[in-house]
């Protein structure tokens, strides 16, 4: 394995690495706010189905709430864009 | 780029545009300049002919829109973030709102599809706009020293965790503020225009090839565009309501 990556030049094995970390990366980064997301979502559905008429005030919480998640994710996605070959 | 045989333009392909006005020199006009003229135009279009003189009582047409949306920021904005004093915001984050859904809803547009906020220039202006709006309101209704007191020493924290509390304080404030809304803002665009184009790259491919084997990315291609829409809409409202929330935190500190 290790004789086949080195008869490849070090620049393309390089690019190679560069497109591995970006992937695992941005993969990596997906999961924390994806499970955070989904709780978010979750418990703002349960309080709104207890309290409908709370619905408006929870919706605009919930809204806060995955903005906040999401940034994480979205660094990520920043981070791939940047790495990318 | 080669992905799995298709040939996929470059990223820069996607996102820089040729100047078409003024080429070379410092005011360029390309595409993304262009739409976000449109979207200066449409939204002072929209006000304008609803402020005009009225004619009857009953809201129609352009009024009807421009009515809704006002309503919309007031009731599910600003009434539930900042409160009744508010209400002399309203107009700007009614003017951004709109500016920010008419420059991303070009994502989707035929013929255009590209959505400006996609380049990084006036997300991150609008958001050191808003981070200048909401210090100088905090610094108004509290003071300096209370401002600065209220943000950075939130009340109720036991004093040594200060010494952890007021750096992450002061960092997340005053710096990663403005720039995690105009991050939002431009990465969510990105990622949609980029999934766009993946799909229309793999219908186009496919169609070369087989015509039936177009149907299936064809049929994403078109659902991911309502999600687009649904997206353009939610990222205009996640801002203006962000901002919303820093300047009612300014106006009311941290219970």
């Amino acid at each position: 394995m290790l004789n086949v990556l080195a008869q490849t030049g070090a620049g393309e094995m390089l690019e190679g690495l560069k497109a591995i970390g970006a992937g695992l990366g941005y993969g990596l980064a997906a999961i924390g706010p994806g499970i955070g997301i989904g709780t978010v979502v979750g418990n703002a559905i349960s309080s709104m189905a207890r309290q409908p008429e709370s619905a408006g005030m929870v919706r605009t919480t919930m809204f806060l709430g995955i903005a906040f998640t999401e940034a994480l994710a979205l660094i990520g996605f920043v981070v791939f864009i940047l790495l990318m070959p | 780029m080669n992905v799995l045989a298709l040939d996929f333009p470059p990223v820069s392909h996607l996102f820089e545009w040729p100047d078409i006005f003024f080429n070379g020199t410092l005011y360029a006009i390309n595409k993304t300049v262009l739409i976000y003229f449109a979207a200066v135009i449409i939204t002072s279009i929209i006000f304008l002919v609803a402020g005009r003189k009225q004619t009857s009582m009953v809201p129609a047409g352009m009024q009807h829109v421009a009515e809704s949306g006002i309503n919309f920021i007031e009731e599910s904005v600003v009434m539930e973030t900042i409160g009744p004093e508010g209400k002399k915001f309203m107009p700007f984050l009614t003017t951004m709102f709109f500016f920010i859904l008419f420059s991303n809803i070009f994502e989707v547009i035929p013929g255009i599809q590209f959505p400006a906020n996609s380049r990084m220039a006036v997300p991150i202006t609008l958001a050191l706009v808003v981070w200048v709006i909401y210090n100088v309101v905090g610094i108004k209704s509290q003071g300096l020293g209370g401002y600065l007191k209220n943000s950075l020493f939130p009340p109720g924290v036991p004093k040594a965790l200060y010494l952890i509390v007021t750096p992450i304080e002061l960092v997340s404030t005053f710096v990663v503020r403005p720039f995690s809304l105009a991050i939002r803002l431009w990465a969510n665009m990105v990622a949609g225009h980029l999934l766009l184009v993946t799909f229309a790259v793999l219908s186009a491919a496919l169609w070369d090839a087989t015509y039936i084997g177009a149907a299936a990315p064809f049929a994403m291609l078109v659902m991911m565009t309502g999600f687009e829409i649904l997206v353009s809409v939610l990222q205009a409202f996640i801002f203006t309501i962000l901002t919303a929330v820093y300047i009612g935190g300014s106006l009311h500190p941290a219970h």
